[in-house]
């Protein structure tokens, strides 16, 4: 941290989205509508990596604030026709809410219980979805109705059966996340989050109102996890219980640990190895949740610090 | 049927529910208590232990009695050989470290839970019942199996309790959990210890599972719930509280069996789930827990 490179921090942001940007034109279809995936998943990735990189809280229930998102966003565009721009808007909405209830109740837990705890809660909103089954038609889930699949914004039509589109839209919640995540761990707040991670009781010492700074990182974080699970939602038009499940909980820390947690960019590229590796397993067998539990074993035992992580601390120090 | 003998079955079920539940819970609290870990894939020792008593029974093919009471014995046997293994080839080598060591287990999980899936299938079987006994009651029939299953977990519980205020082995667990530095100063091989801890908790689990398993069907996925219920128990109970853990399993048992029956076991989960947030809101150490030193 003592001597940063604000420049060549900026180019490999702006490179990394310009490049996203590019490929969108060499893709073939499969792996354009993939990589439209990817950047969704790894905005919730960034999320999660927000809360478990930087402030050092393992959640294991972050399945919950990306189905508020899903379920925010999908019931409204499903049942209203309010238009898609403000579904998506109460998704995040939704996330925001539900964030600061959980944070509230379970930050009055650490180390252990909060990781049992948060997991706890997200099965409860994953039965909540299953028990609800004549709104939420449970794990058969909804498809979106016809309407929600375009809308009018200042003027521009967007059609979101538009593969093209939907990738760009993709790539901005992405660059947005990005965005964010980078001003908030850059700055003041960032350095102290990454205090309270590093030794909680003495930055409680120095005078900092812990719990708060860790509720705010729990909201900021599951309020991008569920923009992420919005997107989702008004993106693919289809809404279901399986993204609440403990799984997806799961898939959010893997991707993170993979592509180095407490790195800016170690969720996408997380989130891209991960999903292609999926990909290719699931075509040879049923049982491809094997790859993520032997991924996990392997990665805790002789790759802790992921990708980028490593890479930091080899040769790029200056790394974000 | 009447409220009154409803409320007896309802009960009786619940009691049924507690006796898995208290054997499942136990071995996760002792493994929380003595070595520090989260074993997240403790429900799948749970459900692995169903699955080898399937195939137990299933090779042995005799009377139903003699596959069962086979797999009673080997079906723990072979739980805690796979536990001992990952233990020394995972946990060990990650110094149970509390956040690597639920990476680790949850990873875990997914290995145990898929590789079944490989082997054994998508498909739910039966393990056949030991013994076909009705117990007549004035209002209902009653399956003389079930009250077996709850004769063998309070036997079991007090084996438990035996080998651990009783015994030399108890007494050198008891004291790993207490202080493992000072244990570790005394001569006590902790690293043992923990070895032999973490087989003993995915037996007791094991255990419960093959109890279980006549009534239930051995099923790839069925290692979720005991495991959710357990983190719930161990939880209300004080983590690492051993008396607390049972008195919690027979009130989570008894009200997730009953609360199952008149209403909905959806709305059971849900309800044991926001209990664990009012006890950690209002008690956060558990109900019987102490503060942590």
């Amino acid at each position: 941290m003592t001597n940063s490179h604000p420049v060549r921090v900026l180019a490999l942001h702006v490179g990394v989205i310009v490049l996203l940007f590019l490929l969108q034109f060499v893709l073939p279809d499969y792996h354009h509508l993939a990589m439209t995936r990817v950047m969704v998943l790894a905005v919730y990735a960034m999320g999660y990596n927000m809360l478990f990189g930087y402030t050092g809280l393992l959640s294991l229930g972050h399945a919950m604030f990306f189905a508020a998102g899903l379920y925010g966003a999908g019931l409204t565009a499903y049942y209203t026709d309010w238009g898609v721009p403000l579904a998506f808007l109460i998704g995040i909405g939704c996330g925001f809410v539900l964030s600061l209830l959980i944070g509230l109740i379970s930050l009055r837990t650490s180390g252990v219980a909060f990781m049992i705890v948060t997991m706890m809660f997200a099965q409860v909103a994953y039965l909540t979805t299953t028990y609800f089954t004549d709104y939420t038609r449970g794990e058969e889930g909804l498809t979106m109705p016809q309407s929600a699949r375009s809308f009018d914004l200042l003027g521009l039509h967007v059609d979101l059966t538009d593969a093209g589109q939907r990738y760009n839209l993709a790539l901005g919640m992405l660059a947005l996340a990005l965005l964010v995540i980078f001003l908030v761990v850059k700055g003041p707040i960032g350095r102290v989050l990454i205090a309270i991670r590093e030794n909680e009781p003495r930055t409680l010492m120095l005078g900092y109102d812990t719990f708060r700074l860790k509720l705010m990182a729990l909201v900021i974080s599951g309020t991008i996890s569920a923009m992420a699970g919005a997107a989702y939602a008004l993106l693919f038009a289809y809404i279901g219980a399986t993204f609440a499940s403990i799984q997806y909980s799961i898939e959010a820390l893997l991707f993170t640990l993979l592509g180095g947690a407490g790195t800016i960019l170690g969720p996408l590229l997380g989130t891209m190895a991960m999903f292609y590796m999926i990909d290719i397993t699931s075509e040879y067998t049923s049982a491809y949740l094997l790859v993520t539990g032997v991924a996990l074993v392997l990665l805790v035992l002789y790759f802790p610090k992921g990708i980028l992580g490593t890479i930091r601390e080899r040769w790029w120090p200056w790394l974000p | 049927m009447a409220f009154g003998p409803f409320l007896l079955l309802a009960t009786l079920e619940g009691l049924l529910q507690a006796a898995v539940l208290t054997l499942t819970a136990l071995g996760l609290s002792l493994v929380f208590g003595v070595m520090r870990v989260v074993n997240v894939a403790h429900g799948e020792f749970y459900m692995l232990g169903a699955v080898v008593a399937w195939w137990i029974a299933s090779m042995i093919g005799l009377h139903p009695a003699v596959g069962f009471f086979a797999a009673l014995i080997i079906s723990p046997l072979v739980v805690g050989a796979v536990a001992f293994a990952g233990e020394r080839l995972i946990l060990k080598r990650l110094n149970y470290n509390p956040e690597s060591t639920i990476v680790a287990t949850i990873g875990m999980l997914y290995v145990i839970q898929q590789t079944v899936l490989l082997t054994y299938g998508p498909d739910a079987r039966p393990v056949p019942t030991p013994f076909y006994y009705r117990l007549q009651l004035p209002w209902f029939g009653y399956s003389a199996y079930n009250l077996f299953v709850i004769v063998a977990a309070i036997a079991l519980l007090l084996a438990v309790w035996f080998v651990l205020s009783r015994t030399r082995l108890g007494l050198v667990m008891r004291a790993t959990q207490f202080d493992s530095e000072t244990a570790q100063a005394f001569g006590i091989p902790i690293q043992r210890v923990y070895a032999f801890v973490f087989a003993a908790g995915a037996m007791l689990a094991a255990v419960a599972a093959v109890l279980i398993v006549p009534i239930r069907q051995a099923h790839y996925l069925m290692g979720l719930d005991p495991l959710l219920l357990s983190f719930i128990v161990v939880i209300i109970g004080g983590l690492g509280s051993l008396r607390g853990t049972v008195v919690a399993a027979l009130l989570i048992g008894l009200s997730d069996g009953i609360i199952s029956v008149f209403f909905s076991p959806t709305l059971a989960k849900m309800i044991s789930t926001l209990l664990v947030a009012l006890v950690l809101v209002f008690k956060p150490e558990g109900l019987f827990g102490t503060r942590a030193r």
